[in-house]
């Protein structure tokens, strides 16, 4: 430990804690005390930062979260990429490039963030690559059509925005400002979603039948991406009573579906639901059950464009090597050469 | 680990990090908005714009080497910034001046 304080006094960074080491569960979790004094900062509603000591486990669950987090902001660009050469109009087109940059931007505040928590990006952005690492299941679903982006934007970052407001206060401080910047941004892809659906669903009968193809297709992966179900989440608990996590995965899905369900009436598109119906009782939308072994399935690498996903990512990666191995290197002589250095 | 003061990562491929600061209009100060990778200064501010200000977020921006910040220790937080909890006198409300004198 005195290695890892001298360390700390001298190396770290406010932000980045890049000389922290990433111990497995160390002795200090043993420690009763410093345990029960994080918690009691959790409890008080205090904001850990970067260099604040905390639990093992505490560290591991956050990098594993913002990395997967981040894995899904960069994997996400791919589906909508995909229409960026062939989007119906220039202002369409502007759009969805804007929007594409920005899932891209989401991923570096995310990475950022998680290396606060002493790994690099290169560790986690070969742990995406290896496919050690997972990603949201929604972005292995491919986009046939053009009514897709609109889905995509309406629903898949309709659910994100829902899963990703309360981060913006959860207790661990570079991943609750990280959630900030992007819930503001992901304001405008929701709503260039809407309008896209808007526009087919008032369109010819052609148009309208595109958009009710893509909600039945879009509709239950959305919901899939709040997580199984609560009774078989393994790191609700912990997350909850760490305030990584401030709502259930059941409570998020039923506050999405109720948020939605007019949303989708007021297209005139029917919800691909049979048992869809409002309960008099409580005020919200019941829904039927999820197809959670297809979920797994999708999770577990065999969804309809894993392997299309990570293959492009892996090309991207080797495409791109020679240029940052060109920029390391001319960062390297401009230095010898007694310019300003780089860190 | 690096030793103090040395670049904090190990193998020539890993990317420095650089800490960004946008100053959001003029007559306000610099502040810090996150961090960047990038192989030296010039690439760090053209992805510092592309990152950080892609909608009209600032009219100027900074970026220094991460490893160029020195922080205070977390574990010191009480000794460096307790003692001026009990030092009221450094307020102007700690002193009563009478209604009549007017605001001072």
């Amino acid at each position: 430990m005195a290695e890892a304080r001298i360390a700390t006094h001298y190396g770290r960074m406010y932000t980045q804690a890049l000389n922290t080491p990433v111990a497995a569960t160390g002795p200090e979790d043993d420690d009763g005390e410093r345990t029960a004094r994080f918690q009691a900062r959790i409890d008080a509603g205090e904001r850990i930062e970067p260099n604040d000591w905390m639990p093992e486990a505490y560290r591991r669950t956050l990098i594993r979260q913002i990395s997967q987090h981040a894995h899904s902001e960069i994997v996400g660009m791919l589906p909508e990429g995909n229409w960026i050469t062939r989007a119906p109009s220039l202002r369409r087109k502007a759009a969805l490039l804007a929007k594409v940059q920005d899932e891209g931007g989401h991923g570096l505040y995310l990475y950022a963030a998680a290396e606060t928590l002493g790994v690099t990006r290169e560790e986690l952005v070969g742990q995406l690559l290896s496919g050690r690492a997972k990603y949201s299941s929604i972005f292995n679903y491919p986009t046939l059509s053009w009514a897709d982006i609109g889905a995509i934007g309406w629903l898949v970052d309709g659910a994100a925005i829902m899963n990703q407001i309360p981060l913006c206060r959860c207790s661990y401080g570079p991943y609750a400002r990280a959630m900030i910047r992007i819930c503001k941004e992901e304001s405008f892809h929701q709503r260039q979603g809407y309008e896209i659906m808007l526009t087919l669903a008032q369109g010819t009968e052609a148009q309208k039948a595109m958009a009710q193809d893509a909600l039945d297709r879009w509709w239950w992966p959305s919901l899939m991406m709040f997580g199984p179900p609560d009774s078989e989440s393994q790191h609700s608990d912990a997350s909850m009573r760490w305030r990584i996590k401030r709502f259930t995965n059941d409570g998020l899905r039923q506050k999405f579906v109720d948020a939605t369900v007019p949303q989708a009436q007021y297209l005139g598109l029917a919800v691909p639901d049979p048992d869809l119906r409002r309960n008099q009782d409580t005020g919200h939308w019941d829904f039927g059950a999820i197809d959670w072994a297809a979920f797994r399935r999708v999770l577990g690498g065999d969804g309809p464009c894993n392997r299309e996903r990570l293959a492009t990512r892996r090309r991207a990666d080797a495409d791109g090597a020679w240029v940052r191995e060109a920029a390391l290197a001319w960062a390297a002589r401009q230095r010898a050469g007694g310019q300003p250095a780089a860190a | 680990m690096a030793a103090p003061g040395e670049p904090a990562r190990g193998t020539p491929l890993e990317t420095p990090l650089w800490e960004v600061f946008v100053r959001a209009r003029d007559g306000l100060a610099h502040r810090h908005v996150g961090s960047v990778h990038a192989a030296d200064a010039a690439l760090a501010l053209q992805a510092a714009r592309a990152v950080y200000t892609r909608r009209g977020e600032g009219v100027s921006l900074w970026v220094v080497p991460s490893s160029a910040i020195i922080a205070s220790d977390p574990a010191d937080r009480d000794m460096l910034f307790e003692p001026t909890g009990s030092k009221i006198y450094r307020h102007p409300t700690f002193y009563k001046v009478p209604d009549e004198v007017g605001n001072m």
